[in-house]
């Protein structure tokens, strides 16, 4: 053997990799008809590089390594066929019908990172295994850090994403972008699996810290991606939404990661340019007439960051999208984010009574939002005893630690209120 | 790809409906088979007798044992079936939702299994 390859073709190849890698897989699972033998390819495609662009770099990467990669599949396919596997030889036939991969140099390989996609939201695989398989294929994650980010072993992402290949395969889950009439409904799951997967990075649902920043910057990514390549109200809405999520990161908890709630954090650290990003799509969303429930959301938080302080936030408005949302996606959730704007709007006792009705009905009773809510708004009348019970009930609800720390110091400063255990 | 279509309904929800009500529905099931079979997806369909004609057997020690009813109880019962041909899931989800049950009831939709 020679001696390995140079570092500086090494980086290159490193940001070839991170650049390039997921569309040329996009790609070779359109060729190869195969999820595990276009990984395989796409492998074998790197390692190939590293010996063949010592030379120098083709003029255009990304086709050399999907053409390098459908001929090491075709390899692969010959030697499988020779012990006469019968699924091989179909494979190679799949494989060898394009006679020159980069010839489908058009609309056909734009949209292989979108086929992707759908096909891993589909929605006859399993809402878990559309998660892990988006971030495994499109993402480019590994098992290991999909299984950190959500907190199960490495086998149990191992085994979802096994099923969910072998069902796109047994069950014939086309690998395309589906059809005008059905793209509205089927544009649905993917949305929700990258606002989950955004969810979890930003306030992840347990574990030691509050936010995952690699998720949430993999969904952002996504969203872009979608944005760029389908132009649709509900996903510029909720690209908006994560952009102006995102853009409050920095203020949201402290150097030593305690919780800052949104009317007392440093405005100063939101960051601007996501915020300018973010309204343009707003409006842009808003002015199609088919903004739906993030395009909403994504109002919501816009009005937010265009107060230059809390104390100026235009509640009236808050509340008012918050109806239009609430008629267009009803849920218990958001009538309780209703109520604590309308807290804002027309004081506390206005605000208790709402919650205090939604909790009536049973629905939130496990939520613990709805009991911080509730006991943010009972502090705030002074009510200092009923509101330590609630903060308990908060607490006893949740799993996350910085969470319990700031519940803990609200108790504690409540006096004398001792902190609950369990 | 071939895929089995079957149908569950309540068997309750058919037997309150109309004689009006019924009459609708068959027409629109033999709609539904006329169209299939011209765009040559059809490849067979049956409705089924109400599960309390079903009979279940198992052989068990070379004893063939029988019990009346069928394999399963459940809310929905398995009401007919149709075997067509489509290019893809996608496809054969389209034809699915189009069957009248599926409005009422439920169609789970199963490929065929090919051994060659």
């Amino acid at each position: 053997m020679s001696s390995g390859p140079p570092q500086p073709l090494r980086d290159t190849i490193e940001a070839v990799y991170r650049a390039e890698s997921r569309r040329v897989l996009a790609t070779l699972i359109r060729l190869l008809g195969d999820f595990d033998l276009a990984e395989e390819a796409l492998h074998e495609a790197f390692v190939a590089a590293l010996d063949a662009w010592r030379a120098g770099l083709p003029g255009n990467p990304r086709a050399w390594l999907v053409s390098t990669g459908r001929f090491k599949a075709i390899d692969v396919l010959r030697r499988r066929a020779r012990f006469d596997d019968s699924v091989a030889r179909i494979g190679l036939e799949v494989a060898s019908e394009h006679p020159d991969p980069a010839a489908g140099a058009d609309a056909s390989l734009a949209d292989d990172p979108l086929r992707l996609i759908f096909t891993c939201c589909h929605p006859a695989l399993p809402p878990d295994a559309q998660v892990a398989l988006t971030l495994r294929e499109v993402c480019g994650l590994t098992t290991e850090e999909i299984a950190r980010a959500f907190l199960v072993g490495p086998p149990t992402i191992a085994q979802r994403i096994v099923r969910a290949k072998s069902k796109i395969r047994e069950a014939g889950i086309p690998y395309e972008v589906p059809g005008a009439a059905e793209l509205h409904e089927r544009l649905a799951p993917v949305l929700r699996v990258v606002y989950l997967v955004f969810n979890e990075g930003y306030a992840a649902s347990s574990g030691r810290d509050l936010t995952r920043a690699d998720l949430s910057d993999e969904a952002i990514r996504l969203g872009r991606l979608l944005c760029d390549l389908l132009p649709d109200a509900e996903g510029q809405g909720l690209l908006a939404l994560m952009l102006l999520t995102e853009s409050r990161r920095r203020a949201r908890t402290t150097a030593a990661g305690e919780i800052v709630l949104l009317g007392e954090q440093d405005r100063g650290l939101w960051d601007v340019a996501l915020i300018a990003e973010g309204v343009a799509l707003v409006e842009r969303a808003l002015a199609s007439g088919r903004a739906g429930s993030y395009a909403l959301q994504a109002a919501i938080a816009a009005v937010h960051a265009e107060a230059p302080d809390a104390a100026s936030t235009d509640w009236t408005q808050i509340v008012a999208l918050y109806d239009v949302l609430l008629r267009c996606a009803p849920s218990p959730v958001v009538e309780l984010n209703r109520a604590a704007a309308l807290a804002m709007r027309d004081g506390p006792a206005a605000g208790l009574a709402l919650i205090d009705a939604i909790l009536a009905r049973g629905e939130l009773a496990d939520y613990g939002p709805a009991h911080s809510a509730r006991a943010e708004l009972l502090r705030r009348l002074q009510r200092d005893a009923e509101a330590a019970v609630a903060y308990r009930q908060a607490l006893g609800l949740s799993r996350l630690e910085p969470e319990r720390r700031f519940l803990t110091g609200r108790l504690q400063a409540l006096g004398g209120a001792s902190p609950a255990t369990d | 790809m071939k895929y089995l279509c079957l149908i569950y309904d309540e068997e309750r929800t058919l037997a309150a409906m109309s004689k009006a009500e019924v009459g609708q529905f068959l027409g629109e099931y033999a709609n539904f088979t006329k169209e299939i079979k011209a765009k040559g997806h059809w490849l067979a369909g049956n409705a089924l007798k109400p599960v309390a004609s079903a009979t279940t057997v198992r052989v068990r020690g070379g004893k063939v044992a029988t019990t009346d009813g069928p394999f399963a109880e459940t809310k929905e019962q398995l009401g007919g079936f149709y075997l067509v041909e489509a290019r893809d899931l996608n496809e054969a989800i389209q034809i699915a939702a189009r069957i009248p049950s599926a409005r009422i009831g439920s169609i789970e939709v199963r490929p065929i299994q090919e051994f060659n």
